[in-house]
């Protein structure tokens, strides 16, 4: 990547298409949310396809497409269409990094869930699981979060524009807290946080909160998740407890799934 | 070249079909709205036949995700229904778990939660009306393309916009998910010093709003009336955001705990957006002109008055109400309402897919979706299914 010439010098610009599927269209949102940047990206990028933000559309091939959020059924084909008309593409949010929130279901019975929420469960379609995307069509780049931080996301964007690499930190939460001078909020109150084990990005919200970080992030790069829970045993933690702390937003993220099932 | 990856939109289907006296508007994918829906019209001799309002995003579960979760986790889950408007969901959660709890929180939180709701509803309506509705109104594709003819008004827009996620942020924590919620109140209140930085933005704001409205008023609207069944929240002594009783403009008074017994949801084959339905009645709307329609009298002397100034009377039903609505409410942030009420599954969702059609409105525009309520937020967020072709 670093061979070719910058893409802000070619003649034309690049391409950029963000494709949703199903989720709270917040880390979408995040794009239209740079209210002091958005008008400068729409600059240096054709938007070739963003459904949410216009109805403009430029066939492909595209630059550098954007998935969001999980997929289902018969979205399995789109995504791979998705994936053979852009050069790059990168996952935003944890529905399209890790299955979001609605990966609760890859834990129970998918037939559970339709008769709790639908009064007619033959009209359902869905698939029993809800996975990341990488486990489907290769991915550039994750970006993680429950939403995601809207300035990493203008970074991978001009890390794009620019052939470099994101600026994207993989180390823990933690870094983040002693970066900013944040109190530890477990060892200073003994509060459950699973800021040891999530990767920053974020801010330190929840501990600048007096909160326990509640893993939006999902895992940072190597977590050593067995550690923090025999921690947070000591501090008081039942594995029921535990297992629902690990089981959230990023629930099937690989790590966080392993040491959610280890308290199953 | 390819065929686009997301076929139903790349192919709009929604150039009439058929003779004059016998048309199907079909729009597969529509625009600048948040979710996925699909519209399809059939109409024959000037009268519309059949009206379908498509959901066809996939189920996430959310009633069923909370099932064995502790009370505390309510708030947080609930509000990845939707990132635009999440305050809705973690206040309604919260209300419902006080509810259970015998809790009422009062005094300078319930303040910092209506502030906070006040911030949703301007980074919210702002981003709706200027920045997926008033494109279609001026004849752009977007809003980039808006600002490149009237920088001005995008400009103010998205420095509105900015302001109400500023009051997310302060209060909150972050704009999308905030994570300072809880049942009970905050995990921390916010530094004076933080929300003393709203209050110059604030005061622009008035005038910015005002600018805004201005422009709305100006834009062509179809001369289009009907008379709703408007359900709305009412507060004996404010503009209802989070309490009250739950009203209509036809006489239902009833506590919030009564709406299972007056409110259903049906479940139709087509879309997977729940239809709520009062009983013994047909179809209602909820949103802001409903809320505006039952609770005139609550607005500020000034909201009044801008609303009458703008042409607009103490019950409006034209779709005009909404864009007066949603600028109005930037610069009187003290008395912000929603429709959202204490009971999550008791939520009202808008019959807007099988209401009553009016035979003289206007066709859609091609791959537009019709000015959208807030209860939108809650059909595409909380059911969808995907169909075969997509």
């Amino acid at each position: 990547m670093s061979s070719r010439t910058p893409r802000q010098s070619r003649s034309r610009k690049p391409k950029l298409a963000v494709w949703k599927f199903s989720s709270c269209d917040g880390c979408q949102l995040s794009l239209l949310d740079c209210e002091d940047e958005l008008l400068a990206v729409a600059e240096s990028v054709e938007i070739a396809y963003f459904l949410e933000a216009t109805r403009a559309q430029i066939r492909g091939p595209y630059d550098a497409g954007r998935r969001l959020d999980y997929h289902t059924s018969e979205d399995a084909e789109r995504i791979r269409r998705v994936r053979r008309q852009s050069k790059v593409l990168i996952t935003i949010g944890a529905c399209a990094t890790a299955g979001g929130i609605q990966a609760l279901r890859n834990f129970k019975d998918v037939d559970q869930f339709i008769n709790a929420v639908y009064a007619r469960p033959d009209f359902i379609d869905t698939l029993a699981q809800s996975t990341a995307i990488a486990e489907h069509v290769p991915v550039d780049f994750e970006l993680r979060g429950c939403p995601i931080n809207k300035q990493q996301l203008l970074d991978v964007l001009s890390a794009h524009l620019a052939d470099r690499k994101p600026n994207v930190a993989r180390h823990s939460q933690c870094m983040e807290c002693k970066l900013s001078g944040t109190i530890c909020v477990m060892v200073a109150h003994g509060t459950p946080c699973l800021g040891p084990v999530t990767q920053a990005g974020c801010g330190n919200l929840c501990p600048s909160c007096t909160r326990g970080c509640y893993g939006c992030f999902g895992p940072m790069e190597t977590p050593n998740a067995a550690s923090l829970s025999t921690q947070l045993a000591t501090l008081g933690q039942t594995p029921r407890q535990l297992k629902q702390l690990y089981r959230s937003y990023n629930a099937n993220a690989p790590a966080f799934r392993a040491e959610s099932l280890r308290h199953e | 070249m390819s065929k686009s990856p997301h076929k139903p939109a790349s192919k709009p289907t929604n150039k009439p079909i058929g003779t004059a006296k016998s048309r199907t508007i079909k729009v597969d994918a529509l625009a600048r709205v948040e979710g996925e829906g699909a519209l399809t019209v059939r109409v024959k001799n000037g009268v519309i036949q059949e009206l379908k309002f498509r959901i066809f995003e996939p189920p996430r579960f959310f009633e069923a995700l909370l099932q064995g979760r502790p009370y505390s986790d309510a708030p947080d889950i609930t509000a990845r229904i939707c990132g635009i408007c999440p305050i809705a969901y973690m206040l309604g959660a919260s209300q419902a778990m006080e509810d259970a709890l015998g809790i009422q929180v009062q005094g300078p939180l319930r303040d910092l939660r209506r502030l906070i709701y006040c911030g949703e509803w301007i980074e919210s309506h702002v981003l709706h009306a200027a920045m997926l509705h008033a494109p279609d109104f001026l004849g752009y594709q977007d809003s980039i393309q808006l600002a490149r003819d009237h920088p001005g008004v995008v400009e103010k827009a998205l420095r509105l916009k900015k302001l109400g996620n500023q009051i997310l942020e302060v209060i909150g924590g972050r704009a999308v998910h905030p994570v300072n919620l809880k049942v009970g109140g905050f995990y921390r209140t916010p530094r004076r010093r933080d929300i003393r930085t709203l209050i110059e933005p604030l005061r622009w704001a008035v005038g910015a709003a005002q600018e805004l409205l201005q422009v709305f008023a100006g834009f062509e609207f179809p001369d289009y009336h009907y008379d709703y069944t408007c359900v709305s929240l009412r507060h004996p002594e404010e503009y209802p955001i989070t309490e009250g009783r739950l009203v209509s403009n036809r006489g239902l008074d009833i506590a919030i705990d009564e709406f299972a017994e007056h409110f259903s949801e049906e479940h139709v084959a087509h879309s997977n957006a729940l239809h709520g339905v009062m009983r013994g009645t047909e179809h209602y709307l909820v949103g802001p002109i409903a809320r505006y329609n039952n609770n005139f009298g609550q607005l500020s002397p000034s909201a009044q008055q801008a609303a009458k100034a703008a042409g607009l009377g103490p019950s409006a039903t034209t779709r005009f109400t909404v864009f007066w609505y949603v600028w109005w409410k930037c610069c009187m942030p003290a008395k912000k309402r929603c429709d959202w009420l204490r009971p999550i599954r008791n939520r009202i969702l808008a019959a807007s897919t099988s209401a009553p059609v009016p035979t003289q409105r206007r066709a859609p525009e091609p791959a537009t979706a019709a000015p959208k309520r807030h209860a939108g937020f809650a059909i595409t967020a909380m059911s969808w299914t995907p169909k075969a072709g997509y």
